[in-house]
């Protein structure tokens, strides 16, 4: 399986709050191949951006994590000490953000801090980080690249400012590229560019990839395969066509209720919505997480751990009690 | 760049002209410079006679403009008291003023920025309550009682250094941490809140995530962008030290500026008084402004603006 760039198994991660211990990620598996996307799909506070955190062993300060299995390209992230990971960080596995407009040093040049990502890990001269760096600037689609090295953050565009973050992530040829949802701070128009740039490069490169995000418009575009989480929890995973064709897990089924279609969904009809609130991840939550908002709920539901269930196909996962069959049929009703 | 830098001059330039105007307006705050040179038993007569001598009989623009002419070339008039050229008197001081403030902003901040990173790596820490505790006693301590403390533990009961005079560098030692000691609560916090702020910032994250190396992370990304309010700041104290050394360098009878200002503030010599202020407000001008060409050297987004 010389394929396999990532494997997780049982992922968890804590946070011991105030109030008690919040289990923002809990128990979460997920493998990345050669030249596969991974999209994990989930609202704002699922965990989604703490999983990829927690991948690069960048969580904040107080948060734990463990795994019963965790490795990049064979090797034991768990085991590796600070000092390994730095060498694996931007090198092995690299990152981008949400924030372009923030995530770059105000200080240096964009030069100096792509070349720095280079030197950091490759034994390179000063001129040949340089071509790297140019190189990889036109392959963002940066105009003029040799004249951006010399500029500052501060003065390009947002959507710039991701493509060099997008760059510098590919200095040192990565196996793996996590993007935390990485066109959410631009504008529409420039998401699609860097969404397609970020999905040629990946191809081109043939690297694995994370992409975490909400839209699952977004994810229809790029995924392989798709991870819905909720609260925590994966509760639906399979290729990109299972999951968007026979959605099995009610929220998946909610979530692609709520987007409209050009053509099926009639002008000043209501879209659809989730009911209810995330739950509280601070102690132990008995049960299905998505219980109270779900249209289904029973009272099995309520009580003990609901595990993840095969679907119609192989490979396609779901977290609840219903039967694939169960699930296609409220499907029909909900559209019907 | 150039344009800011011309743009910082010209500020500068039009402070040391507003500052010149006060400064030489300084001769008529206390009423008719000719008659308190008089004396209160001098006739009229006699007054005329030293209002005529000094010229102060011209209007004031022509007095101006006159003083000015003659401070730009370096003679800044004679002392009315010690009978002595003003800028000769004021040369000979001001070395002991510049070496003294110079090794007490140098200490003040070798000691508080590596203790305010210090502090802001591992907030709560005892590093960082060590760090607070120095700030807060810092701040309450009056420099001089902190300055006799020393004299009388270093100087008189060890005698490992001398209590006053400059004649050999040991001699700038006590003066030096007197006159910094009180500057480095202000710096240390500034620096601890700053690279606690920094340390949160979204580019500190990126660093960490191309793997470089921690010192890295904190040196080259964090401090650089953490330090720019401090240089603001150290540069206001540093103009404060040059002017503010008069405590110290009258408990340690050092012959610098400040004992000379307080001296003549006691002789009432207003020309000699004139020009302290002068040069003082001159240094405070330059410091000011090679400050603000470090920050633009330190962050880039200053040079456009």
């Amino acid at each position: 399986m010389s394929d396999l760039i990532l494997e997780v198994r049982d992922l968890v991660v804590d946070i011991p709050v105030a109030t008690g211990m919040l289990h923002p990620v809990q128990s979460i598996s997920f493998d990345v191949t050669r030249g596969e996307t991974l999209c994990i799909v989930g609202e704002s506070g699922c965990g989604k951006s703490l999983t990829s955190l927690a991948v690069m062993d960048l969580l904040p300060g107080t948060a734990r994590r463990t795994a019963s299995v965790l490795k990049l390209d064979d090797e034991d992230l768990q085991s590796a000490g600070e000092r390994r990971m730095t060498d694996i960080r931007g090198n092995k596995m690299a990152m981008i953000f949400q924030e372009p407009m923030t995530s770059l040093n105000p200080a240096y040049t964009i030069g100096n801090q792509l070349e720095e990502a280079l030197k950091r890990h490759k034994q390179v001269s000063g001129a040949e980080a340089r071509e790297r760096a140019i190189y990889l600037l036109e392959k963002v689609g940066i105009t003029a690249a040799a004249s951006r090295l010399t500029q500052y953050p501060h003065q390009l565009s947002g959507g710039l400012r991701q493509r060099v973050m997008i760059a510098m992530a590919l200095m040192c040829g990565p196996d793996l590229i996590i993007a935390d949802e990485p066109t959410t701070a631009l504008d529409v128009t420039i998401q699609a560019q860097i969404l397609h740039l970020l999905a040629d490069l990946q191809k081109e490169f043939n690297m694995g990839m994370i992409l975490i995000t909400h839209d699952l418009g977004v994810v229809a575009r790029v995924a392989d395969r798709v991870a819905v989480m909720y609260a925590g929890q994966i509760v639906e995973t399979g290729t990109a066509k299972q999951v968007f064709e026979n959605p099995t897990h009610p929220y998946t089924q909610g979530l692609l209720e709520c987007i409209p279609i050009p053509g099926k969904t009639e002008r000043g009809a209501p879209l659809g919505s989730i009911p209810g609130i995330v739950p509280s991840l601070v102690g132990d939550l008995p049960g299905c997480h998505f219980a109270d908002r779900c249209p289904h709920v029973m009272e099995a539901c309520r009580s003990g751990q609901i595990d993840l269930h095969p679907s119609f196909e192989d490979g396609h996962i779901f977290r609840c009690l219903l039967t694939p069959d169960q699930s296609a049929a409220n499907l029909k009703k909900g559209a019907a | 760049m150039l344009k800011y830098i011309l743009k910082r001059l010209g500020v500068a330039f039009m402070v040391a002209l507003t500052v010149s105007v006060i400064t030489f307006s300084l001769i008529y705050v206390s009423g008719d410079p000719a008659v308190a040179l008089a004396g209160e038993a001098a006739s009229n007569d006699e007054i005329e006679h030293i209002r005529k001598s000094y010229g102060y009989d011209r209007p004031i623009p022509v007095q101006y403009m006159d003083w000015l002419g003659r401070a730009l070339q370096g003679d800044l008039g004679r002392s009315h008291y010690l009978k002595e050229d003003i800028s000769d008197v004021i040369l000979t001081r001001l070395p002991n003023t510049l070496i003294l403030a110079g090794c007490a902003i140098a200490f003040a901040l070798i000691l508080s920025i590596p203790l305010g990173v210090a502090a802001a790596i591992r907030p709560n820490s005892l590093i960082d309550r060590f760090a607070l505790t120095l700030a807060v006693v810092g701040q309450a301590l009056p420099s001089f009682w902190f300055a006799l403390i020393m004299m009388f533990f270093l100087g008189i009961q060890m005698r490992w250094l001398p209590i006053s005079r400059v004649e050999t560098w040991q001699g700038f030692i006590m003066p030096s941490i007197a006159l910094g000691y009180y500057v480095t609560p202000g710096v240390m916090r500034l620096t601890r809140a700053g690279m606690l702020e920094v340390l949160q910032s979204d580019y500190i994250r990126t660093a960490k995530a191309k793997g470089l190396r921690p010192m890295v992370v904190l040196f080259k990304h964090a401090l650089r962008n953490a330090i720019i309010p401090v240089v603001s700041l150290a540069a206001v104290q540093f103009g404060f030290m040059l002017g503010g050394s008069i405590v110290i360098e009258s408990i340690f009878a050092i012959n610098g500026l400040g004992f000379l200002a307080w001296e003549t503030i006691q002789r009432g010599d207003l020309p000699m008084m004139q020009a302290i202020v002068l040069v003082l407000s001159l240094f405070y001008i330059v410091i000011t402004f090679l400050a603000d060409m470090l920050n633009a050297f330190l962050d880039p987004r200053i040079r456009v603006t």
